[in-house]
């Protein structure tokens, strides 16, 4: 959930809502002569406050922009889980980043890899590096910001989605290609729950990770999407369940209420378990009223 | 060498959990917190000050004078209105 960072009253509820991530931002949430204020705020809050959930910084661009240096100067050091780099267009940017966060660790004394980047793809220019954008080792997470995309193409949003289409399924199989998460733009009419859900729905369906969000109430709803229900859950235990039987007994070709199971089925079975323990189902109580 | 300020400065609004801080240089005077208003002045006000005072010494500061208009801040918003107060105002 995107949390404006020079608000004090916003981040001193942010965590009580239960996002899995708290995006603090101190980038398009914040006018050009509050750029310093915001950035000693959330790091304020980064080093006195415990959040439960992840925490991550969208800083400024730091080329593009005159703030974004200055910014990881401030942030780091309150040691946030991440950096939101936005707009990045080119694997140096990531690398530069990179560089400040590695200079951190060190006086730190932190682990390396201890904070992490996620780049948002916010340009055609982005778009057409985002594979190697997406392969820098610091690189944990990949997202769309549909805002300034759809600006660069010149069109506009739409109920269909399709002006995103194709940076989508792009962005996607990048994230994919490199082995990291990838999270899905926000959807701005806070009061169309309905299309909200509709364009949560089409994400998952696409195999996004996850979806930003830029109000408490959206929370629930991406939850509730994101959640395996009872049946996929019991289907899924039952392959996994067969699959370790027919590795343990050395069985051949294996079956599943008469369906052939191979590597790929028990691999989305797994994803469906995994995603079902992440969003906090209790998998081994469904299991047992199998 | 103690820091000085080279204006006046603000930082903050005057909303809900947050402070606004105004700097002035204030020659030869020490640091001086005017705590104008508060929600929980009685309660907290003695602590407020305290806070911001050693947060200007802690910064290297020994010459401000502050004004403060406070809307239940917490400590760390606090300190983040009083430091970048401080920078601002340090700025020629």
């Amino acid at each position: 959930m995107f949390v404006p960072g020079n608000s004090p009253k916003m981040i001193n509820s942010a965590d009580t809502y239960g996002a899995d991530s708290l995006m603090f931002d101190i980038e398009d949430a914040i006018s050009i002569t509050e750029k310093d204020t915001a950035r000693h705020l959330v790091a304020n809050a980064l080093k006195a406050m415990k959040f439960h959930s992840e925490t991550v910084v969208r800083i400024n661009h730091p080329t593009q922009t005159p703030f974004g240096i200055d910014d990881l100067k401030v942030i780091l050091p309150a040691k946030p889980c991440m950096i939101r780099l936005p707009k990045v267009e080119d694997v140096s940017e990531v690398e530069l980043v990179a560089k400040e966060i590695e200079k951190v660790e060190k006086e730190n004394g932190w682990e390396a890899g201890t904070i992490n980047v996620i780049g948002a793809i916010e340009s055609v220019k982005g778009l057409y590096n985002v594979r190697e954008i997406c392969k820098h080792p610091r690189m944990v997470a990949i997202a769309l910001g549909a805002e300034d995309f759809i600006t660069d193409l010149k069109t506009q949003r739409t109920k269909t989605g399709i002006e995103l289409y194709y940076a989508r399924e792009a962005i996607l199989m990048a994230a994919r290609d490199a082995g990291i998460q990838c999270m899905d733009t926000v959807f701005s009419d806070v009061k169309d729950m309905e299309g909200f859900a509709a364009e949560v729905t089409r994400s998952r369906d696409m195999g996004f990770d996850g979806k930003s969000v830029i109000h408490p109430k959206q929370i629930t709803e991406v939850h509730r999407i994101y959640t395996p229900d009872d049946k996929q859950i019991a289907k899924s235990l039952k392959i996994l369940d067969a699959f370790e039987d027919s590795l343990k007994n050395h069985k051949g070709v294996l079956n599943v209420d008469g369906k052939m199971i191979d590597k790929p089925i028990v691999a989305r079975a797994q994803r469906v378990i995994d995603l079902a323990k992440a969003s906090g189902v209790n998998v081994e109580e469904k299991r047992a009223q199998a | 060498m103690a820091k000085t300020l080279a204006k006046p400065a603000t930082a903050g609004f005057e909303e809900k959990n947050d402070m606004l801080v105004q700097v002035a240089p204030n020659p030869g005077k020490g640091i001086e917190v005017e705590l104008t208003s508060s929600p929980v002045i009685k309660q907290y006000g003695k602590h407020i000050v305290a806070l911001i005072e050693k947060i200007a010494k802690d910064a290297g500061f020994s010459d401000v004078k502050f004004q403060v208009i406070d809307k239940g801040a917490w400590d760390y918003t606090i300190e983040a209105r009083v430091v970048a107060a401080l920078e601002r105002g340090m700025q020629a």
